[in-house]
């Protein structure tokens, strides 16, 4: 057992980018990751951590910036939410089809219009496709352990993928937590310095980011999807790798009193701390309801989440980002991970939360409740956003 | 010999599309856009360099008696080096098709 | 004949290309013999970040790159902003012993659109930072690669495919953004114009840059044929006539103070600059006169600057 101190959940996150000894750090403050910047600009001013500590002029340098370093060798990182992420997304794709092994924090916070600062998975919804290995955190020690899942992960010679570490902006990011340290000699062990397979170096001069014609960026795209998808033995393996390390072991998806749940709660990041508590609630009322909470959100573990789903009547997914004029983004692939078995549950979708909203365990309660009337009532695929004050 | 694009396969690209052969643009002949071609008169050369240094296309190279000798396999025929030469020692004339 | 009498010194320069042939460039492009000046200058010891442009698109269509030294292109806006990650990499990997330590300089480079326009930001942000690389600008003039559209780069009067010389508006109506100037007012330790026309001054400035400590910033005029609608082999005369009528006059500015390298007692007519660009053709007399007068005033300001003032 590593020393367990209670720290605001950023500085948490900041302490293990630290101990990862990464080279390079970009940033390019946007509320609410600010936390995780300013104490990595304080380890850095005061000696504790040896690296390169950029303040860039903007989200789209920041990320500009990590690519440049990551091209050349470095472990490198950078940290935003919301516009910032909007910001930068076109460099996101960039990244992930280069395979330079960048690992990025967000610190979730809406869209704009209207402008709104606090939590929801908006920003990381609009950047769904573009290529990162994608996980969601649930609470602090998550965020701090995923670090260096994400570094040794992303840089293994068969993976080579940015990686993004999802935190609920202020939710997660300004919570104080228990956090359990590693010692940094078994991290350096699970975390040996980066040794890129490419880098640019005049002694073997190689040309990144060449024009690819019609006739040939179809391969190129291929290639990088097959990557992404051959990465998801090596996240079971990191995360065992890690597990047996600390004893916290990690799953793409986690279920919580499911086995035999009749009705399965479905939520992803913070959220799955508060349904928790509902689902107890509910148990003690003698209802047959479990949780389903996704981890991995990309490469999507299809497979696994049917497994989670097998006995299950009704699912209530509750998504934390609205697509508008669809459904829920995390519904919408659920519902593509189950259209093939023959045991399709029905599926309720809430949009709740957004923009920070509440979201207490009672209000799950409230969702699962409304979901069994309108199930019953024949509303097999409903949709709707909770909580609107009509 | 790099393969042309149209014949490689997914698995055969470097990772992350990188190229890894440097320079191996040199295997591509842009000769065969030029109309015209520069020729030099050798008598009235001054060997002063700036046909070779004015080249956009990097086809001027020393040869061993000490002119600078055009490359027809990457010339594109712009006409600097003719335009440029101080002397007039090189002629652009138009280049016969090659059969 | 030419009248620059640097140019004997060219078989004193390395032999060696950087820049490989076999690129796809249009024929008599300056752009092109810019960039392979530059990598003549500087050897093999360089990392270059380029941003989306001409130079890009011609120099890497894969599985073909004409870059014999490590090349990495990410986007339009950033060439600034890789650069200074890879610089910064580089001095972290070198101070924790990853790789070992040598000289290795690192270059940025874009367009006139990559620089001016939306490299703008990130340009201005490494040059705050001081960050120690050297920022090349190939400006031709408008953004080429796209299909001739006007920049903040096109010379009043210039006509474009967005800035077209039309009845009722006749080409580029704004002047042509004083992009040194900007680069020079961050209070960088070297800004210098260059021109291929004048290839050892080129190299000179590069090398310069290299050897300096912090960030530079080096314009280099380059003639596009194709762009400026010129005879393909008039492209370093064009460049020379550039510098002779002060439209593009070639100086420094080392730690705040200016150098004119060249300075012409009196400049040549800008008719002979004009007259051999189709780009041109449809200016009224009245909008010669305007930038006749304008490119004197601008050069005379410049005089003065570098302590030349009448």
């Amino acid at each position: 057992m590593g020393k367990r101190v209670g720290m605001e959940v950023s500085i948490a996150a900041a302490e293990a980018v630290k101990q990862a000894n990464v080279d390079v750090i970009s940033a390019y403050p946007i509320t609410p990751q600010t936390h995780v910047v300013e104490h990595l600009s304080e380890l850095v001013a005061n000696g504790e951590m040896d690296a390169e500590f950029f303040c860039v002029e903007s989200e789209h340098s920041a990320l500009s910036v990590c690519l440049g370093s990551s091209a050349t060798g470095a472990r490198s990182f950078t940290c935003t939410s919301s516009q910032g992420l909007a910001l930068m997304s076109e460099i996101t794709y960039i990244a992930s089809a280069l395979r330079l092994p960048i690992v990025m924090i967000i610190a979730n916070r809406t869209l704009s219009a209207p402008i709104n600062i606090w939590n929801d998975h908006s920003d990381v919804m609009s950047i769904r496709d573009c290529g990162w290995i994608q996980f969601f955190a649930e609470n602090g020690q998550d965020v701090y352990d995923h670090v260096f899942i994400a570094y040794r992960l992303g840089e293994d010679r068969n993976v080579l993928l940015p990686v993004i570490i999802n935190m609920d902006g202020f939710t997660l990011s300004h919570v104080i937590e228990p956090i359990e340290l590693i010692d940094q000699e078994k991290i350096d062990q699970f975390l040996p310095p980066y040794k890129p397979v490419l880098s640019l170096h005049p002694d073997r001069p190689v040309t990144m980011g060449g024009i690819a014609l019609p006739g040939i960026f179809t391969e190129t795209k291929k290639a990088q999807e097959v990557a992404i998808r051959s990465s998801m033995p090596k996240i079971l393996e990191t995360w065992k790798a890690f597990g047996e390390m600390t004893g916290r072991y990690y799953h793409p998806i986690e279920t919580y009193k499911a086995e035999d749940a009749e009705t399965l709660l479905v939520t992803m990041g913070s959220f799955g701390e508060t349904a928790s508590a509902a689902v107890d609630k509910m148990r003690e009322d003698g209802r047959s309801v479990g949780l389903v909470k996704i981890r991995l959100w990309r490469p999507f573990p299809f497979d696994a989440f049917k497994d989670a789903c097998l006995n299950a009547k009704q699912l209530v997914v509750i998504d934390r980002a609205i697509s508008v004029g669809a459904c829920g983004p995390v519904a919408s692939e659920l519902k593509a991970a189950l259209y093939e078995g023959h045991q399709r549950p029905s599926i309720y979708n809430f949009v709740a939360g957004l923009g920070g909203r509440d979201v207490a365990p009672s209000d799950f309660i409230k969702m699962v409740d409304k979901a069994e009337i309108e199930i019953e009532e024949g509303n097999k695929e409903g949709f709707e956003i909770y909580g609107v004050r009509e | 010999m790099t393969k042309p694009e149209l014949e490689w396969t997914w698995k055969e690209l470097p990772l992350g599309t990188t190229m890894l052969e440097p320079g191996n643009s040199d295997q591509y002949r842009t000769g065969d856009w030029k109309t015209l071609k520069p020729v030099l008169n050798k008598e009235l050369c001054i060997h002063c360099g700036l046909c070779y240094i004015f080249c956009p296309d990097m086809s001027y190279n020393l040869s061993e008696e000490g002119y600078f000798i055009v490359d027809l396999f990457y010339c594109k025929g712009c006409g600097i080096c003719a335009k440029e030469c101080p002397t007039g020692a090189i002629t652009m004339v138009l280049e016969e098709e090659e059969k | 004949m030419t009248e620059n009498l640097n140019v004997f010194a060219v078989r004193t320069l390395t032999q060696k290309e950087y820049f490989a042939p076999g690129h796809r460039a249009c024929q008599g492009c300056a752009e092109a013999l810019a960039i392979r000046l530059v990598c003549k200058a500087l050897g093999r010891n360089i990392i270059i970040a380029s941003a989306t442009g001409c130079m890009e698109v011609v120099s890497t269509p894969i599985p073909f790159t004409a870059w014999r030294v490590p090349w990495f292109h990410v986007a339009f806006e950033n060439a600034a902003a890789v650069a200074s990650g890879i610089k910064s990499a580089l001095k972290v990997l070198m101070r924790k012993g990853r790789i070992p330590s040598k000289k290795i300089v690192t270059l940025a480079m874009a367009g006139d659109g990559g620089t001016a326009d939306i490299g703008l930001q990130a340009l201005s942000g490494a040059l705050e930072r001081n960050d120690d690389f050297i920022y090349i600008c190939t400006d031709n003039e408008a953004y080429m690669n796209t299909g001739i559209q006007r920049s903040s780069s096109t010379p009043f009067g210039a006509s474009t495919t967005t800035s077209p010389a039309g009845k009722v508006k006749m080409g580029q109506v704004t002047w042509k953004k004083n992009m040194p100037a900007i680069a020079a007012a961050h209070n960088i330790p070297y800004v210098a114009t260059a021109c291929p026309s004048y290839p050892i001054d080129l190299i000179q400035k590069v090398k310069k840059a290299a050897d300096i400590e912090g960030a530079a910033y080096i314009h280099i005029l380059s003639v596009c044929p194709t762009g400026w609608r010129s005879a393909p082999e008039l492209s370093i005369k064009l460049g020379r006539l550039a510098v002779e009528t002060g439209i593009f006059p070639l100086y420094e500015v080392e730690r705040g103070q200016y150098r004119l390298n060249i300075d012409f007692p009196n400049l040549k007519s800008i008719k002979e600059y004009i007259k051999l660009q189709g780009r041109f053709r449809h200016l009224t007399d009245e909008m010669i006169e305007e930038i006749e007068r304008r490119t004197h005033q601008e050069y005379e300001k410049l005089r003065a600057k570098a302590g030349k003032g009448a």
